[in-house]
């Protein structure tokens, strides 16, 4: 007996605890949030680009030239040079995703997708990407190699430079750093680069196989150094001898040591949200979480009285758990990942209606209360059961197939799901069980809306 | 049950909204959007006063950018379809939205989605949708797996699919309503307001059919009965159960879309209708075809 209340104690305790790490943790409403402890000011909510405002680039990679077994390497050192582009122009925590192309994702093609949240400019964006150098190494085509002639305007007819050479796996993802030197003799600028042990071995080889003929260095998409070697060059060092002016030399230097592209990327679509707009959504989803809670508490307390009460007390618990785990793991909130926690919050008391619907059943076919509580959790469960599977197998679908708004949805939902089996049925029937104590008098059978026991007899 | 006693008449009414709801869709179509279309969004707000439509109209159609849809918004904002726009076209697109500078106006949201995303998306939607009604269809299969008497299990599984087409296409119907009078798209938001109804809606007909397959057992044992009677009073135990549990999902969509961000609201509308009438169909569909299926079998 009084260890249900105690175990009820503890689990309400326990509930407001995280009531509470939820509340202090969030710098709008804990008024000391510049004191706090530094673990409650790490976990506040991570707001998505709809809510916070920023912008959204999806870039195609052309992987087309590297071998199938390396497109995975490349994409990921695609993935670190922009993410390190962008940290360097202090945008606070972007998101830079590979998404790799394939029947599962539905991607046709590899593709970058570049989050930044507070970057409400995105000609400001994608310059931003669009300075990071794409370095190539090309050797001549094969003699006899279809070459693109160009007509230009005056009637002159050219070779299309680009057809006379092949690309290389040598790429700027090599590449260690980048020196700007000048000519001894010309006092011309020149930019040196040392490539990495892989790079290396890769431009000895180059090197070594094309004695004697053309290596084109080529820098976003188009020569600008086309020297013919002379030996095997085994250090990893080339030199780029354009011509340069020293502050042209200076910025590429900049520009290659930050990163340099491993494959050309381009850019698909992009998607931009204003500050002003992220947040009156965030205040209207804020709005509408406190409506549907509210509602669904009054519907619970008048169709149940006690039962209803209780089952409001867990909903809070189950709020309380759900916002915890946003914060924690920490999930990207979106205005449809609210959606999705909205409606969990109706989902999570579906399962208290289908027990005090059967507790209702069982006290009119006369049982006691405490028989009721019992058979009514036992003979619900199936139900429940069978309804959150549904609605899980959905989430979990809509979440492997998703982009990231879906993405979020599905998470929302999905985890909504499963934390409402543990507090709609574990934690409400330890609250009930701890109101043992009440009995079986008048008073209990109005709390627990039991009909008269002058109706039973009847 | 009275359902039971009229089941023709409530069938019926499920037939006239499924059949307005397809009709509405033969006539008006969808109006997708440009998740899956490809094309660009603008959304501006002008600080002190918006130009007139004629003038913004005439401005902007010198850009040369193709058919472009101006939507007032609010007092002072305006929401313009274009086709998908690069960074330069952008940067002269708002140039002229603001009239070379002389009205000032702030961007609220600017999303341009190129053609080939928009084919992926729409590839990873349908691949979602069957994958999802696979997933369901081997769902109701399990629940369904025991076979009953008198009428068999897979009869069972059919019409719990069918009132889940019903439960579907109703609020497909109502949207493409909207989409004919108020310009909502069909979004990626739209797909998943579907997808999630079948998992919402299914749950509430297996729900009654376990009941009624419950009843039949008990019922076995003691000696024949009318099964359209064994129906009536499984949908008399359960049906204010089955509205109770939609209701408090209903409650929070109300409130989702009554004080909920602008962007979900046509998804909360959608789902209010796939919740309403999935709890219609499993009491007022999904049981008395249930009945009319016995009566069928028995005058063969």
């Amino acid at each position: 007996m009084w260890r249900k209340i105690v175990l009820a104690l503890i689990i309400l305790i326990l509930g407001s605890g995280i009531a509470l790490f939820v509340f202090k943790s969030e710098p709008r409403l804990n008024k000391d949030f510049a004191t706090t402890y530094s673990f409650l000011k790490n976990h506040p909510f991570r707001l998505g680009l709809d809510l916070s405002g920023g912008s959204h680039l999806i870039y195609k990679a052309y992987v087309s030239a590297v071998p199938a077994s390396q497109v995975d390497d490349s994409m990921n050192a695609l993935r670190d040079v922009i993410e390190r582009r962008v940290n360097l122009f202090g945008v606070s925590e972007p998101v830079v995703q590979v998404q790799h192309g394939g029947f599962v994702s539905g991607t046709a093609g590899e593709q970058l997708i570049v989050d930044l949240p507070g970057v409400t400019d995105v000609k400001q964006a994608i310059e931003m990407i669009g300075q990071t150098p794409l370095l190539e190494f090309k050797t001549e085509a094969l003699v006899g190699t279809p070459q693109n002639a160009i007509v230009d305007k005056d009637g002159k007819v050219t070779l299309d430079i680009n057809s006379q050479f092949v690309s290389t796996e040598l790429t700027g993802r090599y590449l260690q750093k980048a020196t700007l030197e000048f000519d001894t003799n010309t006092r011309e600028p020149k930019v040196s680069l040392q490539f990495n042990d892989v790079g290396t071995k890769l431009f000895a080889e180059i090197t070594k196989n094309n004695i004697g003929k053309m290596v084109a260095i080529y820098l976003d998409g188009s020569p600008i150094s086309t020297p013919v070697v002379r030996e095997e060059i085994p250090n990893g060092q080339a030199v780029i001898s354009g011509s340069f002016t020293p502050t042209e030399a200076k910025l590429l230097v900049g520009r290659l040591n930050s990163g340099a592209l491993p494959v050309p990327i381009s850019l698909l679509s992009t998607q931009t949200i204003g500050a002003i707009l992220g947040e009156s959504a965030v205040n209207a989803g804020v709005k509408a979480a406190i409506m549907g809670f509210l509602l669904v508490a009054l519907f619970l307390i008048l169709l149940y009285r006690l039962p209803g009460l209780i089952a409001t007390v867990s909903l809070c618990i189950f709020i309380s758990i759900i916002l915890a785990l946003f914060k924690l793991m920490p999930v990207t909130l979106t205005a449809a990942g609210i959606a999705g926690f909205i409606i969990s919050m109706g989902i999570a008391v579906d399962a208290n209606v289908l027990i005090f619907e059967r507790m209702k059943e069982e006290l009119r076919s006369g049982r006691s209360i405490a028989e009721a509580i019992s058979v009514g959790f036992s003979r619900a469960w199936f139900s429940i059961r069978d309804s959150n599977i549904s609605n899980f197998i959905t989430a979990v679908i809509l979440f492997w197939f998703g982009t990231s708004l879906i993405k979020g949805f599905a998470l929302t939902l999905g985890m909504g799901v499963i934390v409402s089996m543990l507090s709609a049925i574990t934690i409400t029937r330890i609250f009930l069980r701890a109101f043992n104590f009440i009995g079986e008098g008048e008073i209990a059978r109005f709390l627990f809306n039991a009909p008269d026991r002058a109706l039973d007899s009847r | 049950m009275f359902i039971i006693k009229y089941k023709k008449i409530f069938i019926g009414i499920s037939i006239i909204l499924v059949a307005f709801s397809l009709l509405s869709l033969f006539f008006f179509g969808f109006n997708i959007g440009i998740d899956f279309k490809g094309g660009a969004l603008t959304e501006v707000v002008y600080k002190t006063l918006r130009p007139t439509q004629d003038d913004l109209e005439k401005s902007l159609l010198a850009l040369n950018f193709g058919s472009i849809l101006l939507q007032p918004t609010g007092d002072l904002g305006y929401i313009i379809k274009t086709r998908d726009l690069n960074d330069s076209e952008h940067t002269l697109f708002l140039k002229t939205l603001s009239q070379d500078n002389k009205d000032t106006l702030i961007e609220m949201s600017f999303s341009s989605v190129g053609p080939t995303v928009g084919q992926e998306l729409t590839r990873k939607a349908i691949l979602a949708i069957i994958l999802i009604s696979l997933a369901i269809i081997c769902f109701i299969a399990f629940a369904f797996r025991k076979v009953s008497k008198p009428v068999s299990s897979w009869k069972y599984g059919f019409i719990a699919i069918i009132s889940l087409l019903h439960d579907v296409l109703i609020p497909v119907g109502l949207f493409v309503m909207l989409s004919h009078y108020y310009g909502a798209e069909l979004d990626t938001l739209f797909v998943v307001a579907i997808l999630t109804i079948l998992g919402l809606s299914v749950s509430d007909t297996i729900v009654i059919f376990d009941r009624i397959r419950e009843n039949l057992r008990n019922q076995n044992t003691i000696g024949k009965i009318n099964f359209g009677e064994i129906v009536g009073k499984s949908l008399e135990q359960s049906f204010v159960r089955s509205i109770c549990t939609s209701l408090t999902v209903i409650l929070v969509l109300l409130a989702l879309f009554f004080f909920g961000p602008v962007s979900t609201k046509y998804f909360a509308l959608m789902l209010t209708a796939g919740m309403f009438f999935g709890t219609y169909s499993s009491i007022f569909l999904a049981s008395p075809l249930l009945v009319l299926v016995e009566e069928w079998q028995k005058n063969k």
